[in-house]
């Protein structure tokens, strides 16, 4: 194994320039959504008081998810010791970062009132998850920021696994929190129970490393550096791995909410007659985004490897949008039970399933908080060594000698 | 002497300064104007000692305010809860149900195995133990000593995971721009609101305005009271008669109890 050389992109070519204006042209809709929005009230979006929170919240949960499982990469190289995996740390870390204040900004870009996220930095109510998952963001930014600086330091290397044990204990807790903002509301049915902590962290996992996926291979296939078979199928095949997580913790999941009979008509709804949902469901979370993957990591022929695994990538970024869209609005889309037992009705839609349309502007805000992740990447690997010269077999794995018969 | 008088003043007149006269009268017009409205002010405070004392005296937790509605006398189509809650509160509807706001609602229940129905009142049920109060990240949803739930609208960052949290769909967001507002009902675009339970009218001593207009135009099924007065109306009531909470199981101790349900 050679010595691994890291530079930064050349970004001087007009596909560089092009792609960045693209990105801050979808960063500057979603600006121009959240002003709408804010100017004339939510009732212009597609939520309403039934559907409280909808595709931006869907596209915000999948980024914040998505930053926590991107860190993994770096995590095995410098935590589990996996020499293959070191190469690929720093754009671990820059993806973690981008994909949350993604995540975020849509977040805060979707309050009623987003002028005041000052008041939301200086008054606390300790009991919320809401406001512990505030300290765990933006503490999540600092640890993976000196996470990074010490592996970019030399001088610094031998911190760099401290840093990394933390910032791999911080991801859990802090998806963990992620999780439990639905798992804490006891009154919906669809949400309601521990398994969402869990079942969170696979959903990270996977669609953190899908994303990675994606975007190791379009660097080096815009800029031309060689990006060896090797370490794709590790990552493909790790990427099986968390699809199979998901998908067996989503089974755990339904199981027990089918075994107690109090839960069997939120069931029926998202996996039988829920419309949408139900299509979304088996269609796109199970299907599209579980075993369609699967198949791909697992049985794609070697001479196609790398196509097999970006469209069991992309695959699993489209299963996961379906997965928190039925979670999120699929979830409040069932009528809260207030009378169980009892046929319910009101003029505020009290036992009816509840109707929601995403806007324009809503989709604008979720696809701004993807651009600017898109951008925040794009500008730090140009002006930081965030990526090694080559991610070629021969100069990354440790074994690679050996495997080719080669003295 | 009137002579001598005059001429004493013509005496002094070398002091006399026309300029320097009207200065210190503009000066003091100025004074006057400045203090008169604080020693109004002061002198209105100090003629009602006892009101002004009780309206800025501190809630006691002493008091659990609550509510007792009996189905008993809850008519399905009456809703003059409703209108007097909006009539109130200046709650106005846009036309778009699904995003209007409502502090309270009438319920239809029917229960699919007998076919028995009920109508009831559903309103913010001013939980001992809110999940709206636990979960919202700035501490804008929080519960008086008295008991009220209530929405500080200066804190409120329009999150709405007090929404999610409410089992009893009890919460509005306001999704448009508010015009009349009522002065003692303060609502804000990019907020969420609920049921005060006319917390202006109970700390002047007045009944709610749904329990108000329960009581003179529709079925006399409100009542209104503080459950930890043992001699209140509503502590005998709930004592010698039975009655539920909704959604008990969730530990909640509302303070709005329902009888015969």
């Amino acid at each position: 194994m050679k010595r691994i050389i890291y530079s930064e992109i050349d970004g001087n070519s007009k596909p560089f320039y092009a792609l960045a204006a693209l990105l801050g042209a979808f960063v500057l809709a979603a600006l121009a959504s959240a002003f709408y929005m804010e100017h004339y009230g939510h009732y212009v979006t597609g939520m309403n008081n039934q559907v409280v929170w909808g595709m931006p919240h869907v596209f915000a949960f999948f980024l914040i998810i998505a930053s926590s499982g991107a860190l993994n990469v770096a995590s095995i190289g410098t935590v589990f010791g996996k020499k293959i995996y070191k190469p690929l740390g720093r754009l671990s870390g820059l993806l973690a970062i981008a994909l949350l204040l993604g995540g975020l900004t849509i977040l805060v870009l979707d309050l009623g009132r987003p002028d005041r996220l000052i008041v939301a930095m200086l008054n606390y109510n300790f009991k919320s998850i809401f406001a512990w998952n505030i300290f765990l963001y933006v503490g999540f930014i600092a640890v993976i920021a000196l996470y990074v600086w010490l592996q970019m330091e030399r001088r610094m290397n031998r911190f760099a696994r401290l840093a990394g044990t933390l910032a791999f204990f911080w991801r859990l807790v802090l998806t963990t929190g992620t999780g439990s903002i639905l798992g804490f509301l006891v009154a919906r049915e669809a949400y309601d129970s521990a398994i969402m902590a869990p079942l969170f962290i696979a959903m990270s996992f996977s669609f953190g490393l899908a994303a990675y996926l994606l975007v190791l291979m379009a660097i080096c296939r815009g800029t031309g550096r060689e990006l060896g078979d090797t370490v794709i199928l590790r990552m493909g095949r790790l990427l099986g791995v968390f699809v199979g997580s998901v998908l067996y913790l989503t089974a755990i999941q339904h199981l027990a909410n089918i075994y107690a009979a109090q839960h069997a008509g939120v069931e029926r709804f998202i996996l039988l007659d829920g419309g949408i949902f139900t299509s979304l469901f088996w269609i796109g979370q199970v299907f599209i985004g579980g075993l369609l993957p699967l198949l791909l990591v697992y049985r794609t022929p070697k001479q196609n490897l790398q196509r097999g695994v970006a469209i069991a990538s992309a695959l699993v970024i489209a299963g996961g949008f379906a997965q928190l869209y039925v979670l999120i609005v699929g979830g409040q889309s069932y009528p809260l039970n207030l009378f169980p037992g009892m046929e319910v009705s009101s003029s505020f839609f009290d036992g009816a399933v509840a109707t929601y349309a995403p806007s324009l502007p809503e989709v604008g805000l979720g696809l701004g908080g993807v651009a600017l992740a898109g951008l925040i990447i794009l500008v730090g690997i140009k002006v930081l060594r965030f990526l090694p010269t080559t991610l070629a077999n021969a100069a990354i794995d440790p074994h690679h000698e050996v495997t080719t018969g080669r003295p | 002497m009137s002579r001598k008088t005059d001429n004493t003043q013509t005496q002094e007149s070398p002091d006399f300064d026309p300029q320097r006269r009207s200065f210190l009268g503009a000066m003091a017009t100025a004074a006057g104007l400045t203090l008169a409205p604080g020693v109004i002010l002061y002198s209105i405070t100090k003629s009602q000692p006892t009101e002004a004392r009780e309206l800025y005296a501190a809630v006691s937790s002493d008091v659990r305010w609550g509510m007792l509605i009996d189905l008993g006398r809850c008519e399905s189509g009456c809703d003059d809860c409703v209108s007097a809650c909006a009539k109130e509160n200046g709650l106005r509807g846009h036309g778009r149900p699904t995003t209007d706001a409502q502090w309270i609602r009438k319920v239809d229940i029917k229960d699919p195995q007998t076919g028995n129905s009920k109508s009831l009142p559903m309103l913010c049920q001013h939980c001992e133990n809110p999940p709206c109060v636990d979960v919202c990240p700035t501490g804008a949803s929080f519960k008086r000593a008295d008991g009220i739930v209530l929405v500080d609208k200066h804190t409120c960052i329009g999150c709405r995971y007090c929404m999610m949290a409410c089992p009893y769909k009890a919460r509005s967001f306001v999704h448009e721009v508010l015009e009349d507002q009522k002065s003692f009902a303060p609502r804000g675009k990019g907020t969420v609101e609920s049921c005060t339970l006319c917390v202006h009218r109970i700390d002047s001593d007045r009944l709610p305005a749904c329990v108000e207009a329960c009581s003179d135009t529709g079925g006399g099924a409100m009542l209104f009271g503080d459950l930890n007065n043992p001699d209140s109306e509503i502590s005998k009531r709930v004592a010698k008669y039975a009655s539920q909470q909704i959604r008990a199981d969730l530990g909640l101790k509302p303070g709005i109890r329902y009888r015969n349900l």
